[in-house]
């Protein structure tokens, strides 16, 4: 979700992509992080951790945590909160470590 | 293969600053900041700083990054690298970076000084379920709503109500969102009082000697449970009460980024008042490494506004020590120090300030190793 009307801030119109996550085709906003174009669709967990498979999400913003590590374009370990958003991205949920495979 | 006279690692208040006053002496500058925008955690700041009009009181963060950002890119004898990310430092005084749209420019910058100011990271914190998403730092929330306008999550619980902890939250609800409470394991509140009667007047709990004990949910943060604690920090029972959020904001401190700082083998020591562990300096912002400034929050936690005082101290003597020419050079000087010292003298910087204190190396031999 985004925000529609802010008392300081202006968020204008941006001009929207259409990328996949997992297959699935999904919009956002063209240049913005690709973590926050997933958080605004409702996506939740960005990947899994290498021991138990736990759920990780958006958490630093600065990529710095490791938490946000996705698969893009077949590239695994993509730092999705620092890596801007283009149109036909092919995004996948990274399980652990990561592979090219 | 790039050559500057002065290298600025971090595009935040205190890089910006510092490039600027180094640059405007005529020193060549190469700045690097690894974010997609520069200005750091400036350009999420949507409210008002306060002190005095020298230090920008009545601007919004937002705006002082903006007139930082356009003033810098006007200037000729500055080149910026964005999206960049310094990966090491090294003894001929250089410094690695990973550049271009997809960080994939193996480069090294050759530096006659180099200014650190890469600020720092977000403390966690531990309890039952930590690592589920929906718990977020409070960095990453001003990001995704101020920078993106992202809704993080519909009702919020607040942990930690320093500054920080107080500003999002009255940003959570500026954007619309709910914000359930706020815990604060100390028996008092850390930020401006100011800001908290704010959010108090709009009805948002604050919870003092109160933590957050047991996060509830699988896949994503479904309700909490906080828990007040006693003077060791111990779960008092029976004081548990749930609260139905799916979104928790962590503003439990900062630590500084001081890697590079290791790796150059500046004398580092923990200063807990100034977040972590911190190098050494003299009053002009130099490290014991003779070739090595630092600014802003990686010198010790604080704010924005001595962030860039820091910067403007750390660029122009980083600049003198190269010879530039500049006008007044002693007098200019003087001057930041004494501005330094007055923003900190309040009652809520006494703690930083006996931080620096144990951080000055005066007199100390600088070493160059």
């Amino acid at each position: 979700m985004r925000i529609k009307k802010h008392p300081i801030l202006d968020f204008p119109e941006k001009e929207k992509v259409k990328f996949t996550l997992d297959g699935n085709e999904l919009e956002g906003v063209k240049g913005e992080p690709i973590a926050a174009s997933l958080v605004a669709a409702g996506v939740e967990v960005l990947s899994r951790s290498i021991k138990y498979s736990r759920p990780r999400g958006f958490f630093c913003a600065i990529g710095k945590c490791s938490s946000c590590l996705m698969k893009v374009n077949g590239i695994p370990n993509v730092r999705t909160c620092v890596t801007k958003l283009e149109a036909g991205m092919k995004i996948e949920t990274q399980k652990g470590k990561g592979d090219f495979n | 293969m790039i050559k500057t006279d002065i290298a600025v690692v971090g595009g935040g208040p205190a890089g910006l600053s510092a490039a600027i006053t180094a640059g405007v002496t005529g020193a060549r500058i190469v700045l690097v900041d690894d974010g997609l925008e520069l200005g750091g955690q400036l350009i999420k700041q949507t409210h008002k700083f306060f002190g005095s009009e020298k230090q920008f009181a009545g601007i919004r963060g937002i705006e002082i990054a903006k007139n930082m950002i356009n003033e810098l890119k006007e200037m000729k004898n500055v080149d910026i690298y964005q999206n960049s990310t310094v990966t090491g430092y090294f003894e001929d005084n250089a410094i690695t970076i990973l550049r271009g749209e997809n960080e994939d420019i193996f480069d090294k910058v050759y530096a006659e000084k180099i200014i650190i100011a890469t600020g720092a990271s977000e403390n966690m914190l531990p309890f039952v379920n930590s690592d589920l998403p929906g718990v977020y730092g409070a960095g990453a929330v001003q990001t995704l709503m101020n920078l993106y306008g992202v809704i993080p999550g519909k009702s919020i619980l607040m942990v930690g109500a320093g500054n920080i902890g107080l500003i999002v939250s009255y940003q959570l609800i500026q954007a619309g969102i709910h914000v359930e409470g706020i815990v604060e394991a100390l028996p008092t509140i850390g930020g401006y009082l100011v800001h908290a009667s704010k959010i108090r007047r709009l009805g948002v709990p604050i919870y003092t000697t109160h933590t957050l004990k047991y996060v509830y949910g699988n896949e994503h943060v479904e309700k909490v449970k906080i828990c007040a604690i006693d003077k060791n920090y111990e779960f008092i029972d029976g004081t548990e009460k749930e609260l139905d959020v799916d979104t928790i904001c962590l503003a439990v401190g900062l630590s500084p980024l001081s890697d590079l700082l290791w790796q150059s083998g500046c004398h580092m020591e923990y200063i807990a008042e100034l977040g972590g562990h911190v190098a050494l300096r003299d009053e002009n912002m130099k490290t014991t490494h003779d070739n090595i400034f630092i600014a802003g929050d990686v010198a010790g936690i604080e704010e924005a506004s001595s962030a860039m005082l820091e910067g403007k101290i750390a660029g122009l003597n980083a600049a003198e020590s190269l010879n530039f020419k500049i006008e007044d050079f002693n007098q200019l000087n003087v001057k930041l120090k004494s501005e330094l010292a007055e923003l900190r003298a309040n009652p809520l910087s006494e703690k930083v300030k006996q931080g620096i204190k144990k951080a000055l190396t005066n007199g100390m031999r600088s070493a160059s190793c």
